[in-house]
């Protein structure tokens, strides 16, 4: 797999799913997308990137383990939860916040947040996965 | 896209009154191991760090529980619908006596685990994630004990399904590998049966809300399609419980992992299948327990019986407790087929027993291992001369695990016996006297071969083997102090019973009479 | 077009249950992953069909326009798939671990929990 065509174009590859992967997350709240299609895009652009230039690379450029990154995700999600506990509404409940910023209208969520974390469960844990997978592959 | 548009009624839609902090109590279970389970998660490398991170979520968790206990014997069944969406559209958690129980119960068992989870857990084991998949157990057991939703049920179902594969491969042993293969496979075939019976289900009454489903399967023809989906709902939650003849996944893995890990099993896993039974063929499916109930009641006594006998014909003292565990499933079981209130009681209340005793044994046997060496009846010996303190310990759980008085196993036996009686089940009643005598005679034996004899097998009569010191941590308070609760409680439900009567039987009479329940969901137009 | 997806489920239950009862386990596998996908069928059937109109709310509109496909059996097809995604990629590596300890995926021969020459209890006291 490891041909100088796959190598040279696989990290931009990676980058342009990477960032298609946030795209797809941020307009799911009303759109098809969403955390979990997004998360595994992003999965995958670190699988390919991990066929191409190793797993010691794709563990070097995203830094913290996995694991690591699904357990953020879960503590997002799980927060995302709370605020509407100070708002005598259940569990859950959405919380919207409309920020203007550079003349945009901005809806801030807790759903958003919701989804964010469960991107990163999903990148977090089924890239722990495939690495893993493709570690045992190149032994 | 603004919430405040005038263009729609939000009061058709959602539940628009305030929720009082109290009713966050319903969740807060939840929200306490997610987030625990996520933090241990992160500091996975702070091996030094996690218990304490994880006893102090689990302390969070017992007190929440406890608190979600009194507000629901305060208030009745209690409900919170996720989002504030109006039921039966919205997820419902919905609690009542018996959920909240066994939620108190499981996080009780699930804080001693981690203590003694200090001892028997080492470095490796914590930096594989032993900390944060008991506390994501834990979310999977309390989720399926409090939520109002089938299909949520399922997802819980499945959140502990999957840290239970986590916690059981963990050391990656031969063993445990060849356990978990089989426990993997048909546990993933039971909650695959779950989910279809939850599809016809839906499919039939076009609703997933407890509550809901209680009500429309009421109005509904019993033995037409609802009967598929009540045998494969049986059979589902059979294999879940282990109950004979789907229950050989058991007997195959509890023994490879950690002894923790098989304590936490044993107490938990099963407890839930049998949870789910009562739940659906109690609450939601009443019709289709009556007639199913000469099969339950066939199910029930053979469970029983082989697994006692299957306890009498092991070597190996975790193979042994494991078909205890089996056995004690058919007594509940048993209290499903009388289906009457005193009997739903009784298996309530043998649920929480089982949960404490059966976690206390697999955690004695763990130190059992410490003092003498071996899980081996054969290779044990004398343990007696090593701790006599022990001894009685083992042997004041042996007696409560057979029923014996002044025990927590006593009373829900004669709970159980007395409806039997009463609702003209002899066989059920001869069936749990006879389990209790052969109980007896298999933890005696185990309690004769490993303290009471000299030594190993072959050592002379009258003579005295002796036997290494184990190290001091092995047996220390990390050990003692979670075998020493769980063993006070057993003895405080033996002694002191009726606190626990009069919460499983409230438990059982909102089952029975569900008319709470559905109020508790819909309001008081529920009719 | 319900009873023609019926007998379509009913097919991938009967190649499943097939699969199930072999004994080799890459097999038991492939018959796990079968059952996962006749289950999701069997939901989206139960919630009736009906084509050509997904379950998206257009921008302008606070509620659908006119008659939608039922979208809650497809929200619980979503978390079926996950889970049985998630399910399948745990069981893989499982089985993968257990042929290279094991040295076999024949379901018959793996005894090293349960040894089938195990000793009897002791017998007297």
């Amino acid at each position: 797999m490891r041909t100088i065509i796959f190598r040279t174009i696989a990290p931009y590859l990676a980058a342009l799913m990477v960032l298609f992967s946030i795209f797809v997350l941020l307009r799911g709240h009303n759109e098809p997308g969403g955390g979990f299609i997004g998360g595994l895009i992003a999965a995958s652009a670190f699988a390919i990137y991990g066929i191409a230039c190793g797993v010691a690379a794709v563990r070097r450029a995203i830094t913290l383990h996995p694991m690591t990154i699904s357990a953020w995700g879960l503590f997002i999600a799980g927060l995302s939860g709370l605020p509407s506990l100070f708002l005598a509404q259940p569990f859950m409940t959405s919380q919207w916040w409309y920020v203007h910023a550079f003349g945009v209208e901005i809806p801030l969520s807790t759903p958003l947040f919701f989804d964010i974390g469960v991107y990163l469960v999903v990148v977090g844990s089924i890239s722990s996965i495939a690495l893993a997978l493709e570690e045992r592959e190149s032994d | 896209m603004a919430a405040t548009d005038s263009a729609v009624d939000l009061s058709q839609a959602m539940r628009l009154e305030p929720v009082l902090p109290a009713d966050w109590l319903l969740v807060a279970p939840l929200i306490i191991t997610i987030l625990g389970g996520a933090l241990c998660l992160m500091t996975r490398k702070n091996t030094a760090a996690q218990p304490k991170v994880a006893i102090i979520f689990l302390t969070l968790l017992v007190l929440a529980c406890a608190g979600l206990l009194a507000h629901v014997l305060d208030k009745g069944v209690v409900t919170m619908v996720a989002g504030g969406w109006l039921p039966p559209f919205g997820i419902a958690f919905t609690v009542d006596a018996l959920g909240a129980t066994l939620a108190l119960t499981s996080s009780i068992v699930a804080l001693c685990a981690a203590v003694y989870g200090m001892t028997d857990v080492d470095n490796s084991g914590r930096r594989y994630g032993f900390y944060p998949f008991l506390l994501l157990l834990m979310t999977g057991v309390c989720g399926a004990f409090l939520t109002g939703d089938i299909f949520n049920l399922y997802v819980w179902f499945e959140v502990l399904l999957i840290s239970s594969f986590g916690l059981l491969v963990l050391g990656n042993e031969r063993a445990q590998l060849d356990g978990a293969v089989k426990y993997a496979l048909l546990n993933i075939i039971a909650t695959t049966l779950f989910l279809i019976a939850t599809g016809l289900l839906y499919g039939i009454l076009g609703t997933l809300n407890m509550a809901d489903i209680a009500i429309k399967a009421r109005g509904a023809d019993a033995n037409g399609p609802l009967m598929t989906v009540a045998v494969l709902y049986f059979l589902a939650f059979a294999m879940k419980a282990a109950a004979f003849p789907v229950n050989f996944w058991l007997p195959a893995s509890y023994h490879t992992p950690r002894i923790v890990i098989a304590a936490v099993f044993a107490g938990l896993l099963t407890k839930v299948g049998v949870y789910a039974l009562l739940r659906i063929f109690a609450l939601l499916l009443p019709e289709a327990r009556i007639a199913l109930a000469d099969i339950i009641a066939l199910v029930a006594i053979a469970t029983m019986l082989t697994g006692v006998l299957g306890a009498l014909a092991q070597t190996d003292v975790r193979r042994l407790l494991g078909y205890l565990v089996i056995s004690g499933i058919g007594s509940m079981l048993a209290g499903l087929a009388i289906g009457t209130t005193p009997a739903l009681a009784g298996a309530i209340f043998y649920a929480v027993h089982s949960i404490l005793v059966m976690t206390a044994l697999y955690m004695a046997a763990g130190m059992m291992r410490a003092l003498g060496g071996s899980y081996s009846l054969r290779e044990l010996g004398g343990l007696y001369r090593a701790s006599p303190a022990f001894a009685a310990v083992f042997l004041m759980l042996g007696f409560a695990v057979a029923g014996l008085p002044p025990f927590s196993g006593f009373w829900p036996k004669v709970i159980l016996v007395d409806a039997a009686l009463v609702g003209g089940h002899g066989w059920i009643a001869g069936s749990i006297l006879v389990t209790g005598l052969l109980t007896t005679i298999a933890v005696g034996r185990v309690w004769i071969y490993a303290f009471w004899r000299g030594g190993p097998e072959g050592t002379a009569d009258g003579q005295l083997v002796a036997f290494a010191v184990p190290a001091p941590s092995a047996v220390g308070a990390n050990v003692w102090l979670p075998i020493g609760v769980l063993l006070g409680l057993v003895v405080l439900l033996g002694v002191q019973p009726e606190f626990m009567m009069q919460v499983s039987g409230r438990g059982a009479s909102t089952l029975s009479e569900p008319m709470g329940y559905l109020r508790s969901v819909f309001g008081e137009v529920a009719r | 077009m319900e009873a023609a997806l019926s007998i379509l489920i009913g097919l991938f239950f009967a190649v499943a249950t097939y699969l199930l009862m072999s004994r080799q386990l890459v097999r038991i596998l492939l018959g796990i992953a079968i059952l996962g996908n006749s289950v999701n069928l069997l939901i989206f059937t139960s919630g009736r069909l009906m084509r050509e109109v997904p379950p998206v709310i257009p921008e302008a509109f606070q509620v659908p326009p006119g008659p939608i496909a039922n979208p809650l059996p497809q929200a619980l097809i979503l978390t079926a798939i996950v889970i049985s995604f998630s399910f399948f990629a745990f069981l893989l590596v499982l089985a993968f671990r257990a042929y290279q300890e094991l040295g076999t995926d024949d379901t018959n021969e793996m005894r090293v929990a349960e040894p089938t020459g195990e000793a009897s209890p002791p017998q007297g006291y």
